[in-house]
Parts: structure tokens; sequence; C-alpha cells
């Protein structure tokens, strides 16, 4: 045998005698000797009490994010386990929310997994009665060529008066207080250059 | 209770609880959202029920917090300008339910599984690996707290001619732990954590008695309308409340027992009178038999 | 938020949320901040454990009432009756900060020879055309002062806010204006504004508003008491005054009482904005509006055409931070177009499109209608419920040729083809809409990085937690795909209209198996790099020469030092409490705005208790608790020669740096649509007279007369003014979020409200046969919807004029999917809106009521129309006149 084999053997072997002595030190009645003669303490405790800890001490990783409903703008601990979020909850370096969270804030999880959450995309096509299956790539694809032709169709030069327009007002775009800075930047940059004037938002809605 | 905690030696914590003060909660529900999150509790059930704004109802095996609403026409301050101004007055009480972790805890004492103890906490939690659902717990708590979990069967249970097999978690009881796991990992427990008002506290149960008294005492110089504390005394019919509450009215507007005692207070003369009972029991054979034999 | 952007000069919230518990009082106004901003709420919570008042102010009482001092009971619409009181008590009493107002506020400006107040006018302002239905500024000018292309300037055609963004308008020519520091010249502001509210008395503001005389002296005296130098009071406000025909100049009314009691600038005094959507200050920086560019310059107007120089002329304020105009506006140019934005070519300033109408949501409501709109993309946003009138905003979408939906849940505004309440009463039928419909998943914020601006116009970043799964994307990937996809299209194009799409700066990196762009590459380029490719740590070094870039100008300093500001997450517990290293806040990181004020004219703190930012004459700078909201090295006794210029034309006792006389804004000459002051108006659609003028409603309403799918109920003074007894409001619940579209669908939350209900008096459910836990049917001219009954003493009955008036109570969540459904709140409201910003009046409309459930099917559509029918026939039987239509002042 070889020496590091060995050595494991032995601490196997120390493990199972350890582990008989706990078996029988947790047979109820020897425990209830210990100290606890009604049974309602320690004695009674099961493995699982004994060894529980709180699930997020598994956590891969913790991420900082902000809650994502109102403008209070607390922040939130994501903790995340096997690439998938097991637990959102506040985090207590915030000056604004000290940790907490309304019952918003507290369902985050809850709202990121829901059960009527969508992960594929769904086409209507026109006088159509039911949603149908199209690939994501292809949807995106769609939507650029109908942007454009929209464009096309709609294009304003020149206003009536004929100063300069420059401009679609056959295209609108809607959101935007929900979403990133980032994102707002993104939508108002390429729908500008576009000619889409019509880009709006829950501002004033 | 101090014998079931002592049972931990030197693992045993200083008896930890909450102290919920009504007088800051603003009912916003995120003590029972954050509780559901994190011990993964089912829904309850989707019923509009048109008391105020309360549709949880009460405390159940799939609400371990539950915030009660009361409307009335009572002024929130009896004396100074603003009592003086209002003709018809309003108030609105909110107050978040929960466990109260009894000292004297009847749900623990009539546990025949050791599935309920005392933790090293001093808190009384439910173990759902040993929990068998005999439910003796459930009318031995004088709160209506601890309850039986019944979910509903779906079409994916096994038929009901394996009804072992085919149960899922239904059956066994549930309540509030105090996040007994958060605690062992040194994090406090999620209603409290997510309390935007810090209306529930967590902490030390002596230190929170000491800031109680000293917040009823602040109010009633207020002239805070019927501040008073609820489950602070330790010689009360249940010992005193591990989870215990600054009210603004009698605990019967919110729902709660005005004078709680825990039913098996009266054990040990129960089992007095049993005693003499079967004393006069024997002694009544003895002598029959005997004074038969005459 | 022109209210705040034209009294103050920024349209944000001039406070931060912690700062709320320093304040002695604390006005929570059109707003129900305990339930709809729970956790800021924790901070009003402190204040008043420290003893401050919190005096909830609303038509509700609510949860945020029954946390407060006290609860004083308005009805809904009446809110500038009530603070023009609260002025009118000031003036007459003395009780005004003196010191304050002469040196900060625009008190002592004189006002043109030629205005005419509503006061001596019954309703209108000077300058009122009836033909156009618009106001000519040109008489509420300051003395001696020309307009140029400013707000309401009617030959120019420009509305307020296309000409100006979301701030105060820019003064010129004839500067300094004339003044009377004795502030007894008639014509000076302080006397207009004695004069505009001398009929706003305690009494009046009683009979108009429903409240006691007690309450409200109680709460003017209040209010003033813990004013001061030694005490402040803070207001904070949400959609509760915004949504109105009157909501800029409800929230201007805050403006002047805060301006008169000298509480901007201090801590726990301003004004707290708080905003309902996660980022939504962040949508109106870098705006996804129409009329504006990221930053708040305007978008360029047909009529303004004229090239880059002339635009610049007409951006550029002679004094004031907006005198840098052009180097924001290059700069934003160059971030968009970068090489191919060259001096010669005036930075492609020519591609930039060009607006000349109100091009915003309810317009283009009305577009969709008319089959002018064609294609419709929506990200986050549930227009079918969570628009007014949303049986217009469905009949818009099934005139679409197509449709991008984008959320998390398929929403009713991608449902609308199969499901809605008009494919149930059959004035739709699902095979006969031609709307090609793409639902696109979206993603959380937990899989995504970004950052989120908040009620405080703090940046703060979020980190992507997970993927997101299957075909589930950010906004940002959607965009900058498209993007990619477009140019791709188009690279081979000779058209001139491709030009500024072909050369738009496009490089982000790309992460992951997803190619995710770099949100951080995004921010980067909204900070904004000088000619060397470094990141610029401040806007004060934007140049107009081409040689910087700046997607934001507002938001340059967010990634400093090549450092990402918004994503620092400093404890506050290693920090002071002004918490300056946790997250990054425009402008330049401060957090209270205007903080200038929280000194005397001298520099020093006005009280030990309200010290924040001071004049350090030693290392002659401005130090203190915050950033300076001003020239850090500019003295107080600093006086601008002449021929000063942006900046340094402000004088350094001038605390409003953004405003072109460096003054807050008591009466605003420039920038508002409907006039210079606030005044009382009832809402488009009220059972009352205006007790104060003939004319009824603000007369610069935008109505939409012609639109067959927005009818009007009758008013007071019309014929079937009966049928629509009731004032009606709207509002949210804590357990769900707006619309519902990430409430409704979430398991914990659907529990908590589980159905739409309507909340009644008891008197009014007896008055109406209404049965607690019953249902009843709300119906206005535009829908019917229905409710479970909550009977409840909350709803108080409002004495008005004498008479017991009842409100009724619609949270607006709900709609015909989720876990959770009901009827929609909006489908009931109308599209009149205030004519600055375009916002509905949701708060204040009215309504009938009655037992029982809507009809059904067919049966819904036939109801409607026989009510229409009948409310027009009696409407034709006395129709009400009002100056707005004839007079010309």
């Amino acid at each position: 045998m070889r020496k590091e084999d060995r050595s494991a053997f032995l601490r196997g072997r120390g493990k199972l005698k350890r582990e008989i002595a706990e078996l029988v030190k947790s047979w109820p009645v020897l425990r209830q000797l210990d100290g606890d003669p009604l049974g309602l303490g320690k004695s009674v405790q099961s493995n699982r009490s004994r060894t529980l800890e709180p699930r997020i001490a598994e956590a891969d990783h913790v991420a900082q994010s902000i809650c994502p409903f109102c403008a209070v703008g607390c922040a939130q601990l994501v903790y995340v386990k096997d690439g998938a979020v097991m637990q959102v909850e506040g985090d207590p370096a915030s000056p604004i929310s000290r940790g907490r969270l309304c019952p918003k804030g507290a369902a985050t999880k809850n709202m990121h997994d829901g059960p009527l959450r969508e992960y594929k995309v769904k086409y209507r096509r026109p006088y159509g009665t039911e949603w149908e299956e199209l690939p994501l790539e292809q949807a995106m694809d769609m939507i650029v060529d109908r942007i454009l032709r929209t464009r096309e169709e709609t294009w304003e030069e020149t206003t009536r008066e004929g100063n300069p327009a420059k401009r679609t007002m056959g295209i609108a775009n809607l959101g935007g207080a929900t979403l990133d800075n980032e994102e707002n930047y993104l939508i108002k940059k390429l729908l500008t250059s576009l000619g889409v004037v019509q880009v709006e938002n829950q501002a004033r809605i | 209770m101090s014998t079931a905690v002592e049972s931990y030696g030197a693992d045993a914590k200083p008896r930890m609880g909450f102290f919920t003060d009504t007088t800051i909660c603003i009912g916003c529900k995120a003590c029972e959202v954050a509780c559901k999150e994190w011990n993964l509790i089912p829904e309850d059930g989707r019923l509009w029920t048109g008391e105020s704004y309360d549709n949880t109802s009460a405390l159940g095996a799939n609400s371990w917090r539950h915030v009660a609403f009361v409307e009335q026409r009572k002024p929130l301050k009896l004396d100074g300008e603003v009592a003086a101004l209002d003709a018809e007055p309003l108030r609105w009480l909110m107050e978040s339910d929960v466990c109260k972790h009894c000292t004297h805890a009847g749900c623990l004492d009539v546990c025949p599984t050791g599935a309920l103890f005392r933790t090293e906490f001093g808190t009384v939690v439910v173990q759902e690996d040993v929990c068998n659902g005999c439910g003796y717990c459930v009318p031995a708590c004088p709160f209506g707290v601890i309850d039986k979990r019944d979910l509903p069967r779906s079409p994916d249970d096994a038929p009901l001619a394996l009804p072992i097999f085919g149960k899922k978690e239904d059956g066994r009881v549930w309540k509030c732990t105090l996040c007994y796991d958060r605690l062992k990992g040194g994090h406090e427990p999620a209603c409290a954590k997510s309390c935007p008002t810090d209306s529930i506290q967590f902490g030390e149960l002596d230190e929170l008695r000491e800031r109680a008294d000293k917040r009823l005492e602040k109010l009633r110089a207020e002239h805070w309308n019927g501040a008073r504390l609820y489950g602070n005394d330790p010689d009360d019919g249940v010992g005193g409340f591990g989870a215990f509450f600054l009210l603004l009215d009698e605990p019967e507007v919110y729902g709660l027992p005005p004078d709680p005692v825990v039913p098996t207070a009266h054990l040990p003369k129960l089992w007095l009178n049993t005693a003499v009972a079967a004393a006069a029991l024997l002694t009544g054979i003895a002598v029959s038999f005997f004074g038969g034999r005459e | 938020m022109p209210s705040l952007g034209t009294s103050f000069g920024r349209g944000g919230a001039t406070d931060y949320q912690q700062d709320l518990m320093n304040s002695d009082c604390i006005t929570i106004m059109g707003s129900n901040m305990a339930e709809n901003h729970p956790v800021g709420f924790q901070w009003v919570l402190e204040a008043r454990e420290r003893g401050a008042e919190v005096v909830h102010i609303d038509p509700r009482f609510t949860r945020t009432s029954a946390m407060s001092t006290k609860y004083i009971g308005i009805r809904a619409g009446s809110d500038i009756a009530f603070l023009g009181g609260v002025v009118n008590y000031i003036l007459e009493n003395d009780r005004w900060f003196h010191e304050y107002v002469r040196t900060y506020t625009n008190a002592r400006v004189i006002i043109d020879d030629a205005y005419v107040d509503t006061e001596e006018a019954d309703g209108l302002f000077s300058g009122w055309d009836p033909e156009q239905g618009k106001y000519d500024a040109t008489t509420w000018q300051y003395k001696g002062m020309q307009v140029h292309g400013s707000g309401g300037s009617p030959e120019e055609g420009v509305k307020g806010e296309q000409s100006h963004g979301s701030h105060g308008g820019l003064l010129s020519h004839g500067d300094p204006p004339e003044e009377d520091w004795d502030l007894e010249h008639p014509r000076c502001v302080f006397q207009i504004l004695k004069r505009h509210y001398a009929r706003y008395t305690p009494e009046f503001v009683a009979e108009t508003c429903g409240c006691t005389v007690e309450e409200f002296l109680w709460y003017a005296d209040t209010i003033c008491k813990n004013s001061g130098r030694e005490r402040t009071g803070a207001f904070a406000y949400a959609v509760g005054w915004t949504q109105h025909t009157t909501g800029v100049q409800l929230i201007r009314s805050a403006a002047i009482i805060q301006l008169l009691l000298g509480n901007m600038g201090r801590p726990g005094g301003g004004i707290m904005a708080l905003r309902g959507h996660a980022s939504i200050q962040g949508s109106t920086d870098i705006p996804t509006l129409y009329n504006i560019l990221p930053g708040y310059l305007v978008m360029p107007h047909t009529e303004h055409y004229g090239g880059l120089q002339k635009y610049i002329e007409r951006s550029t304020a002679p004094a004031g931070w907006w005198g840098n105009a052009d180097a924001y506006i290059v700069s934003l140019l160059k971030a968009w177009w970068g090489p191919a934005a060259t001096k010669e070519n005036e930075f492609c300033f020519s591609w930039l499109p060009r607006i000349d109408d109100d091009n915003s949501h309810y317009w283009t409501v009305q577009q969709m209608l008319k089959g002018k709109v064609k294609g419709y993309i929506v990200a986050g946003e549930n227009p079918a419920v969570g628009s007014a009138n949303g049986r217009a905003q469905r009949l818009g979408l099934a005139q679409l040729d197509w449709l991008v939906v984008r959320d998390l849940v398929e929403i009713e505004t991608a449902s609308f083809w199969y499901d809605s309440p008009e494919i149930e009463s059959g004035e739709l039928r699902t095979e006969q809409i031609p709307t090609e419909v793409f639902f696109m998943p979206a993603s959380t914020h937990l899989e995504k990085d970004g950052s989120f601006t908040n009620t405080q116009r703090l940046l703060q970043w979020h980190f992507k937690a997970v993927e997101p799964k299957e075909d589930c994307r950010s906004e940002l990937w959607f965009y900058y795909h498209l993007g990619k996809k477009i140019k791709e299209k188009l690279k081979e194009s000779q058209d001139p209209k491709d030009w500024p799409v072909q050369h738009l700066t496009w490089e982000y990196g790309e992460q992951g198996g997803n190619e995710e762009p770099s949100a951080s590459d995004v921010l980067r380029e909204i900070n904004g790099y000088d000619d060397h490719g470094q990141l610029l740590a401040a806007y004060k070094l934007l140049k107009a020469d081409g040689s910087t870039s700046c997607g934001c100008w507002i938001y340059c300093g967010a990634y400093a030092d090549g450092k990402n500001m918004a994503a620092r997450k400093t404890p506050h517990w290693e920090q002071t409490y002004t918490a300056l290293e946790w997250a990054w806040s425009w402008p330049a990181n401060r957090r209270l705005l205007y903080n200038r004020a929280s000194a005397d004219p001298d520099g020093k703190a006005w009280s030990d208790r309200k010290e924040l930012v001071w004049w350090d004459a030693e290392q002659k700078k401005w130090t203190g608790h915050d950033t300076p909201d001003f020239d850090e090295e500019k003295p107080p006794d600093y006086v601008p020669p002449d021929d000063a210029k942006g900046p340094d034309a402000i004088a350094g006792n001038h605390p409003f740096i953004m405003q072109a006389d460096g003054l807050g804004w008591l009466y605003v000459p420039q920038g508002l649509e409907d006039g210079p002051l606030p005044t009382h108006y009832e809402p488009h659609e009220s059972p009352f007279d205006n007790p104060l003028y003939s004319q009824r409603a603000n007369p610069r309403r935008q109505q939409n007369k012609d639109l067959e799918e927005d009818p009007y109920n009758p008013v007071a003074g019309e014929g079937g003014s009966e049928l629509f007894p009731y004032v009606v409001t709207t509002y949210r619940l804590t357990e769900h979020h707006t619309a519902g579209g990430m409430t409704r669908f979430t398991p914990y939350l659907s529990e908590l409200q589980p159905q739409m209900f309507v909340e009644v008096h008891p008197d009014l459910a007896r008055e109406r046969g209404l049965e607690h836990g019953g249902w009843a049917t709300i119906v206005t001219m535009r829908s019917a919807i229905e409710a479970r009954v909550l009977v409840t003493d909350r709803m108080r009955p409002m004495k008005v004029n004498g008479a017991v008036r009842h409100q009724v109570g619609l949270p607006y969540h709900w709609g015909q999917r989720g876990l959770v459904t009901g009827g929609a709140a909006n489908d009931l409201a109308h599209m009149a809106l205030d004519p600055n910003v375009h916002i509905q009046e949701v708060k204040a409309f009215t309504c009938d009521i009655r037992p029982g459930r809507r009809p059904r099917g067919p049966k819904l559509a036939q109801f409607m129309d026989e009510l229409r029918a009948e409310a027009r026939a009696a409407r034709a039987t006395a129709t009400r006149h009002e100056p707005e239509e004839t007079r010309k002042t």
C-alpha cells in the first residue's frame, strides 16, 4: 500500500469510527440523559437541524444589483449557484436602503423565475389567429426589414413648407423608464440616426 | 424552557427574538414576501377578502408572517394640537403577526416525535425531516399559529391509491422558524432584514425588552392612543413571548388572544389529579378485593 | 420636469432621500410615499421619530396618512387652491424669509408693463389666442427684455417644451433686468404674487378643497414655523401631482412656497420628486423622449433650421451653465458620429431629424388610429392597459402594420389581437386585424450589467448575476444588434438619408455566446473622451471645437479617470451621511442641488443646525459636507463684469447656476405653456365650477375634441353632467407595480392583492346600493369596468362649495392577463393632457358607479353606445361656453 493510500485509509477508518460514535450518541434516550431530560432541546435535534446552514453559504458568487421596481433605488445582493439565482435580498451597504426591501423588491427572484415568464420568441402573422414559433435570428432580420421598409415608405425629407425634416413619422418607439441608461442611450442614438422622432417612455405616462 | 436551552451547554446562545413595533409598520407586507422567498413557502391562495388590505387573513402553514389591517374611527394621539383638529379621527393600524416562540410552548410540549424542539437560540422550530404530521401541536398553540400544510393535488401527483408515495410535503406542520438556518450562519431573519421601517426588530430578547420599555415610555409621553406592550411579560400564560409586540389597542382588535395560556400549563395539576384518582381507584379495588375475601 | 426645471434650473429632484431625515416638517402631497416608495419612507419615519411633523395632504387616507402626524383630506384636483392659500398666508402674514427671497429669487424683478394677470382677466393670462388655443408669452417677460424663439413665442410656433427641454427659458437682451430690492414696485414679481393669490384665503381654501379652515391654518402655520434660519421643511410629491392637466403648475406651486420660505438648497428642505420606475429619471436625462437630446438639449426644430450655429444661439443662455451649450451639443455629435463629424460639416448637425409638433405618446396613439404610424416598438411598457384610455390604445395597435413587444411576460400589449376587451365586445375581430406581432422575451436586471438613475439623480450600477435563458435578451442586445444589422444592410447605400446610420459610431465590445454588447463601453461613451482618448472627468472640460466627445454632458464624470463611478459600493458606515462614495449623482456628484443657498449671501451657514456648504475664506473656496453646487472658487461677493458670459456671468450670491440669471424663479417669464404663475383651474372633467373664474379648466390643456375614440364626460354647467357625478382618482398599491406587468404575473405579489377593487365611502355605498365585497361597475364615456367593492371610511366625502361630494378610488394594476386579473382603471381615463409635458389626467376625472357586474360580450359595446348617445343628447340641451373659446387677451 502506497503511503498516501494508507493515510487515506486510516482517515476513512477514523471517520467511520467517529460516525458510529455519533450514531450511538444520537440515540434520543442517550441524548436526553445528556442534560435534556424532557427531550425538548438538543437531544431531539435531528442531524439535518444540527448541521443546518443558510443555503446562501453555498453560493458560487454574490452579484451586487439594484432593485428594478420603483426609483428609490434599493441595493440588492444576488446569490448565485450553478448559474441560477438562489436568493435576492437587500444589500446593507446602501446608504439609501440599508439592506431593506419592500414586498416587490423582496419578490425579485419570484418575478425573475416566475411561472409566466416567456423564454421564446413568439410571432403572430397578419390576420393570424395563433402564435407561431420563430427563431430569434430570423425575428431580428424580419424586424430590420420592416423598419427599413416603413422608413422608406414614410420618409419626410422636408416639411410641407420646404424646411428640412429628415425623419419618418411612420415608426414609433415606447419604453425606457424601466431600462438602463445605456439601453436608453442606444435607443435614442440608433433611432435618431434613422430619423425616428417618436421615441417616448413612461416619464410622461 | 431554560432546561432545554441549557441542553446545548457551551453551544447555548442568548435567547433571540422579535420586537414588532406596530407604530412604525407601514403595512407593506415585505415581511410576508421575504419570508416566503427565503423559506420557499408555497403560495397561500389568491382570494380577495375585502378585509381592508389584508388578503392573507391569518398565519398558517403557508403564511408565516401575516400583516393585520384595522381601520378605526379613533385618534392616533389623545392630546396635542393635531388631536384637537380632528373632528372625525381615523386611524389605520397595521401589525405584522408571527409565531410567538413562547417561553412555555404548547406545541413543543405535546409533540410526541421530537419534531418540535427548542434551539440553542431559545426559539421553537419544527424539524421537517422528523415531523410525521400527527397534528397534536395544532390545538396546543393558544394563538393558532402552527398549522398543517395541505397542498392541493396537482395532475403530477401520484394516484390516490398510493397516498403515501403520492404525497409530497403535505400533511406536516409548518410555522416560523425565526430563520433557524440564517441564525446559524449569522444572518438575521429574512422578515426583519427586509422590513423597510424596522418595525420588525430582531435581537437578543433581553435587549429588545429594554428597548421596548423605552419606546413605550416615549410614546406615552407623546400621547399615543392605546400604546401598550403585548407578550413582554415573563409571568404571562406562556411565560412571555420570544416575539412580542407594541400595539396601539387591545390585542383582540388585531385578532390576538388577550390572555394566552399554554394548554399544557395545567399538566402538572392534571397529572396530580390523575395520580390521586388512580390511587383512590387502586385503594377501592384493594378494599373491595380484600373486603370481599372476608 | 419643466416645473422644477423652470423654477430652479434642473428637471430633477432637488434633494436626496436620506436627507429627509434632516427635515423639521415634511409635506407629502400628490404622493402616497409609504405605499409606493416604502424603503425611501424610512427616512420620513426617521424624521418623525426625531420630532418632525409629517403632513399628508391627499384625497384618500392611505398607508402614508396612517403614518403621518397629521392627515388633511382635500378633494382630488384642488391642490393648487390649497397651495395658493399657503402662498397667500405666507405673504399676508409676513412669514417669508426676507434675506433669502430678496437675494436668491426673482421676487425683485420688474415684469413687462403689458402683463395681465388671471385675476384681472377672469382666468386668462395676457397673450391668449382663442383661435390657436395658445398663449403668446411676450408680455410675461422681465421688463426691458425681448424674447427670441423661447417659450410660447407665436411667430416661431415653437412650444415651450420643444424650445428648451425641461429647464427654464433663456433670458436675453436687456440683462440685467430692472429690479426693486424693496419689493414694493407694483409690477415687481413679489407684488404680482401678492395680488395673484390675494383671494386664496383660508375660507376659500376650505370651501374649494373640502378641508376645514382650522386644518388649513394649522398647516400653514406649521410649515412656516419649520422654516427659516434654524429650521427647514421639505416637500415630497409623485404622480399625484404630475398627472393633471395642471400638473406642471401644481409642482410650481410648491416651488414658490419653498422659495418664499427659503427651503431650497438646504438640508432637510427642497422638493423630493418621487419617481415610480427604476430609471425614469435616467430616461429623461438620456431621453427616450421625442423633444430632447441627451442632457436636456432640445431636438432641432424644422422651423429653426439654420444649421449648428443657429441652434447654438438658440440653446445658449447669456449666463449660467447653459452658456456652454455649444460644447454640449458638439461633444454629443462627436460621440455619435466620431470622425465623420468635422468642423467643416458642422459636426453632422444636419443629420439630426427635426420635430415641429407634439410627437409625444398620446399624439402617436392618435396617429396610429389614423393609420399614419405603421410600425411600433414597445420595450418594457404596456400601453394597452398602462396608458390612459386603454380602448383607444388597443384600437390603435390594431391599425399597425407591425408591432414589436419586448417584455418578461406576455403582456396585454402583445396579446390585444386575441384577448382584449374589444375582442370580447366584438369591436375587433382577430382575423381582421392586420398587425404583425413579434413578441421578444426580455432579460431581467439580474441578467445584464447597466445603470439605473434613481429618484435622486443617482446612477447606480447593477452587475449581471446570471445569463439569460433561451431567447431572452437585454434591450442593449436588441438595439445594438438591430443597429448592427441595419448598418450591414445599408452599407452600400448611396442614399443621403442613410448616411447618419452608416457613419454612426457603433463599436461596443461583445461578450459571451450571446454577443452581448458591453454596457461599460456604452457608459464610457456617455461619459466622454478628450482628443487623446482619455475619459473626461467633468463637464466643465467639454469643448465646442470638436476635441471632446460626450454622449450626455450631465453624465460627464460618471466614468472619470477610467473608473465606473456608478459602480462604487462603499458601505454607508465607512463614510459621512451624504455618502458621496456610494455610486455617483449628476451633476458632478452633488447630492443636494443648489446647495450654495444653504449659506447666506456672505457664504456663511444660515445656522449651525442647518450647515451644509459654506465659503472657506482662508482656503478661498466653497467646502462642506456635500459637493458644492457652485463654482468652487467663486467668492460670495463676486460681481460679474459686464462682458461676462456663461457661468462667469453668475454672481457669487446667485445659487441657481443653471438659470439664466442665477435666481430661483417665483415667477416664470419663459418656459411654460400655461402661464407664469400657477392658478386654480378645475380638472378637465369636474362636477364643479371654478370658484375663481368663469374660465373653468386650464385653457391651454390639450384636448382631443374631434377624436371619436376619446369622448369626454359632460362637466359642471353642461347638460348630462349628472350622469357622471363622482370624482374618480387612480393609484397604486404597495403590493403591485404600475400596470402590473412585473407583479400580477408574480405569485408572491399576486396573492397579496389578488383582485381589482374600488374604494368607496359607506355613504356612497348606501347612495348607490353598493354592497361591501360585492361587485360594482364604474362608468365613463370611454368605457365601463367592474371591480369588487371595498367600503371604507378612508374615502372621505368632501364638502365642496357647500355640497357634499363623493370620490371613488381605483387602483390601476390590472388587466385581462396574469395570475390575477381585473378591469383596467386606465380604460376609464381620457387623453386630455397637461400642455407642458403631455401627461394625462388620471388623478381627477369624473365617473358614475353602479352596483353589479358590467355587461358582457357585445352587450358592453351596446351599453357604451347607449350611454354615449344619452350623454351627447343631454349635453346638446345645455352647452357651456368659456373664455378660452372666444376671448383674446
